[in-house]
């Protein structure tokens, strides 16, 4: 599985199936701070990503000062 | 996970609320938490005609169009700070988002029209650019929305800004700040109306709202905010919200109910003591404001090395210049 990361721009080749949720913790990220999208839509926590899916964690923190 | 409302397949999951939500039905309860937040705030008022901030990024586009979904007359305006790519591509987003829906977008490039960009300044004066940056479009927003006689400014800090500024103001007793730390700021002293009608959503959540609404926004982060101390605390607290659910939103909501008041003759006094800015008209806690004292060093230390060229002045224009600085930050 082909997955986009952000922040800075890069690309990881994982292995699934594998749930988001899990997915998410294999590479240490936070729920609360990323949005997961698989063809221009959200996947939630407890779908499943096969071997051959293309998905994008999207970091949703941003901004400075206010 | 099915959807709380339909049943159907569910795309999100909102752990503070207990709730699973379809797209469809997702983006309906984003633009609810909008019109309770505007209700129960008493933000806008029917009719009223407001001038949205807008960066490009999920959350001003996101509270833009929310607000003309609902029925209000909403402008855009646009700060250009001269950040490199990151400002070119940050104003594509915004003109493709206000193109696409026929909204009115008005742009103002802080090169042209004050002599300064923010890497520049932030390295002239010593300041880090985030404050640099937050001064110059306080002020630039301010301006346009009581010249444009707008009724108020919108801006989209959402739940999450919110909470990282309130944390970071208590960690650091910053009691003057407390006080003014609310979702709608009244006019006065030079100042236009306020209001954040994002404050009831989380940032994952106006990020998930853009992207079912196919809202293309800038998600590549600013370059200069990188060590950013609100990016620290919103770290600190996503992961206070992973163990516990719902901490930010409580941690806000009781602050707005049972703490605020407390801290309001910090804020009144500071208004009592502000005078006006000799150069702009601009609400001041010297002789000039910050933003002044800005273009002063930013422009003069331009002109040296471009041979000449006089800093641009503030003072024209009107309709007395408002402003957000150090001491009169809000």
């Amino acid at each position: 599985m082909k997955v986009l990361l952000r922040n800075p721009r890069r690309e990881v080749e994982l292995r699934g199936p594998i749930s988001v949720t899990k997915l998410l913790s294999r590479l240490d990220l936070n729920r609360e701070s990323v949005l997961v999208i698989r063809d221009a839509t959200l996947v939630p926590g407890d779908a499943m990503l096969a071997d051959t899916d293309a998905v994008e964690i999207r970091p949703v923190i941003s901004g400075g000062a206010q | 996970m099915k959807c709380r409302v339909c049943r159907g397949p569910a795309v999100i999951d909102i752990r503070r609320h207990n709730a699973n939500f379809c797209g469809e039905h997702f983006v309906r309860y984003c633009r609810q938490q909008v019109e309770r937040a505007i209700s129960d705030h008493k933000m806008l008022a029917e009719g009223d005609s407001v001038l949205v901030a807008v960066s490009g990024g999920k959350d001003s586009l996101a509270v833009w169009e929310i607000l003309v979904d609902l029925g209000y007359e909403a402008d855009g305006l646009y700060v250009g700070l001269g950040i490199g790519e990151y400002s070119d591509v940050s104003l594509d987003h915004v003109r493709r988002f206000a193109t696409e829906r026929s909204l009115t977008l008005t742009e103002i490039d802080l090169v042209e029209r004050y002599g300064y960009d923010i890497p520049t300044a932030a390295a002239k004066t010593r300041r880090v650019p985030c404050s640099t940056c937050g001064i110059s479009k306080r002020h630039v927003f301010d301006q346009a929305t009581v010249e444009g006689g707008y009724d108020c400014l919108v801006t989209g800090h959402n739940l999450d800004d919110e909470v990282a500024v309130l944390y970071g103001n208590v960690m650091r007793w910053q009691v003057e700040y407390l006080g003014r730390q609310r979702p709608v700021l009244p006019a006065g002293r030079g100042f236009p109306r306020k209001v954040k009608p994002l404050v009831k959503l989380s940032e994952r959540e106006t990020a998930a709202y853009c992207v079912l609404q196919g809202i293309d926004y800038m998600v590549e982060e600013c370059p200069m905010a990188a060590g950013n101390k609100h990016l620290g605390y919103k770290d600190a607290l996503n992961e206070l919200e992973r163990q516990s659910p719902g901490t930010k939103a409580n941690f806000y909501a009781g602050f707005l109910k049972q703490v605020v008041h407390l801290f309001e003759h910090d804020d009144e006094s500071i208004d009592s003591a502000l005078g006006h800015c000799s150069r702009c008209g601009a609400p001041a806690g010297g002789e000039i404001c910050a933003f002044c004292h800005l273009v002063e060093r930013a422009g003069s230390a331009r002109s040296e090395s471009e041979g000449g060229e006089q800093p641009v002045s503030v003072a024209a224009g009107p309709v007395p210049v408002t402003f957000s600085g150090t001491q009169a930050q809000r």
